[in-house]
């Protein structure tokens, strides 16, 4: 192979991309190798940390979980229908993605000391409760969901959908037998990637639900708390942990055939 | 009958449609020719109500069906691309319309088979969209239409998707199921020889009119 212009510029690239991923590789070399699994293992069984991770999946699987069910309608309007604001309510919807997460925390804070706040928790308490947790995970996840859901139903063709409605179905039931089996990769995606975003998440659910161990502590309320007392020993234990359900989760979702 | 009463339809300052009025009698096979972007898709997502004219009406046997749904005017409906439904086998995208009308099993399988038999596609019934050739696919989505027994038929250029050999084979099924099932078809095309083949009305759309004749 002759080396002209073009195969020095691809070349350049390429080792732009490899010094990127080297980068990352050390960052992450450097973490796993600060300790030995043996500790890793010994910080993971700790009661305090299993409680942390226990808490993690499930208010990480209930957030994803209804991130994804708001997800699929408004994806769905988002990608089908034209209407005046469009571009405005589209704008709004990615206000969680660039908004700073404490200050997402702190506006549920503020929501719930107003009036409707107040009556809210009257039937459902969260502000320094387990349910805040889900809340605040919800509320940025929620907006990946969406992103994700409407590049899904922007990708499929309304085609069949309009079939559908000629062959007697309502606009529901187009949604529910045609555009939604057609986007289970799309929704499988999205709800990994709500997932995983809940399983970050940290400024919001330390503002709003607090960071009381045993309550409400997950995974980065963890690293947190032992970097905060000086144990980095199982703050990197957990760290480590986090990346490995990270990249669990980008497994999962690259399977799917969707792009994050 | 399908009439169209002073059909208009306008995008921003564009006019796609404009004042189209047209009858087309019953058990009539008429064919649409046009130059491309000209508006016959338009027209016929009009006729079927998945979209709205900017003004004129919508006329089946008489009645106004401008402000209907799609699946109130008794309209099938097969688009360029066949848009069959991605994950479902053949069954069940020709029993998809009697399912959803409750037809009692043992009358939906009865339905899909005599359709399938009629369109040669029963070793084709567990299949998924992806293992169908083109030529199968236009099959499935006609079945599937007829399945919900409407009467009248859209066509929007079926067979441009298959070869030379396989279109003359698709003409004979269309004249056949126009016949056998007494439908009103409206068949839109690119081809002379196709529309030549199988049209008994001849429309023309050039500049948003539509004429009759070649």
């Amino acid at each position: 192979m002759t080396f002209n212009r073009s195969n020095l510029c691809w070349l350049a690239l390429g080792l732009i991309t490899a010094s990127y991923l080297l980068f990352w590789a050390f960052l992450l070399g450097a973490t796993a190798t600060y300790s030995t699994p043996d500790s890793w293992l010994k910080v993971l069984m700790s009661p305090e940390i299993r409680h942390a991770t226990w808490l993690s999946l499930v208010t990480c699987s209930l957030a994803a979980g209804f991130a994804l069910l708001l997800a699929v309608p408004v994806g769905y309007l988002m990608s089908r229908r034209e209407f005046r604001g469009k571009s405005w309510l589209d704008a709004a919807l990615d206000i969680p993605i660039i908004l700073p997460p404490l200050v997402v925390g702190l506006c549920l804070l503020i929501f719930f000391q107003t009036k409707i706040g107040k009556v809210i928790e009257m039937a459902i308490p969260f502000t320094y409760q387990l349910s805040g947790v889900v809340l605040a995970q919800f509320v940025v996840a929620a907006a990946f969901a969406i992103r994700t859901m409407r590049g899904t139903f922007q990708h499929l063709s309304a085609r069949p959908e309009d079939v559908a409605l000629t062959l007697g179905c309502t606009r529901f039931q187009a949604l529910w037998h045609v555009a939604l089996p057609a986007a289970r990769r799309g929704m499988v995606a999205a709800f990994c990637i709500a997932w995983a975003r809940s399983l970050g998440e940290f400024g919001p659910i330390l503002v709003f639900a607090g960071a009381t161990r045993m309550k409400t502590e997950v995974l980065p309320t963890t690293v947190w708390l032992e970097l905060s007392v000086g144990n980095l020993e199982a703050a990197v234990a957990v760290s480590l942990f986090m990346v490995a359900l990270a990249v669990l989760v980008l497994v999962a979702v690259r399977a799917t055939g969707e792009k994050v | 009958m399908i009439q169209l009463d002073h059909i208009t339809w306008k995008t921003g300052d564009r006019v796609i449609l404009a004042d189209v009025t047209i009858a087309i009698p019953s058990n009539t096979y008429a064919v649409l020719m046009g130059s491309t972007g000209c508006g016959k898709t338009t027209l016929l997502e009009i006729l079927c109500g998945l979209r709205s004219p900017t003004s004129g009406r919508v006329l089946l046997d008489n009645v106004d069906v401008t402000d209907l749904e799609p699946r109130e005017r008794g309209i099938g409906y097969v688009p360029q691309d066949l848009a069959l439904f991605p994950g479902l086998r053949v069954r069940e995208q020709i029993g998809f319309a009697p399912k959803l009308r409750g037809v009692p099993p043992e009358e939906l399988n009865l339905r899909v088979n005599r359709l399938a038999e009629q369109f040669g596609i029963v070793p084709l019934l567990d299949r998924l969209p992806d293992m169908l050739s083109g030529g199968e696919k236009q099959r499935v989505a006609l079945a599937r239409a007829l399945a919900a027994q409407p009467k009248l038929l859209l066509l929007d250029e079926p067979l441009s998707a298959l070869d030379e050999s396989m279109r003359a084979e698709a003409v004979t099924l269309l004249q056949r199921v126009q016949s056998e099932h007494s439908l009103t078809v409206l068949h839109v095309t690119h081809s002379s020889s196709e529309a030549a083949a199988l049209g008994h009305l001849h429309l023309r759309m050039a500049g948003g009119r539509l004429e009759v004749g070649w």
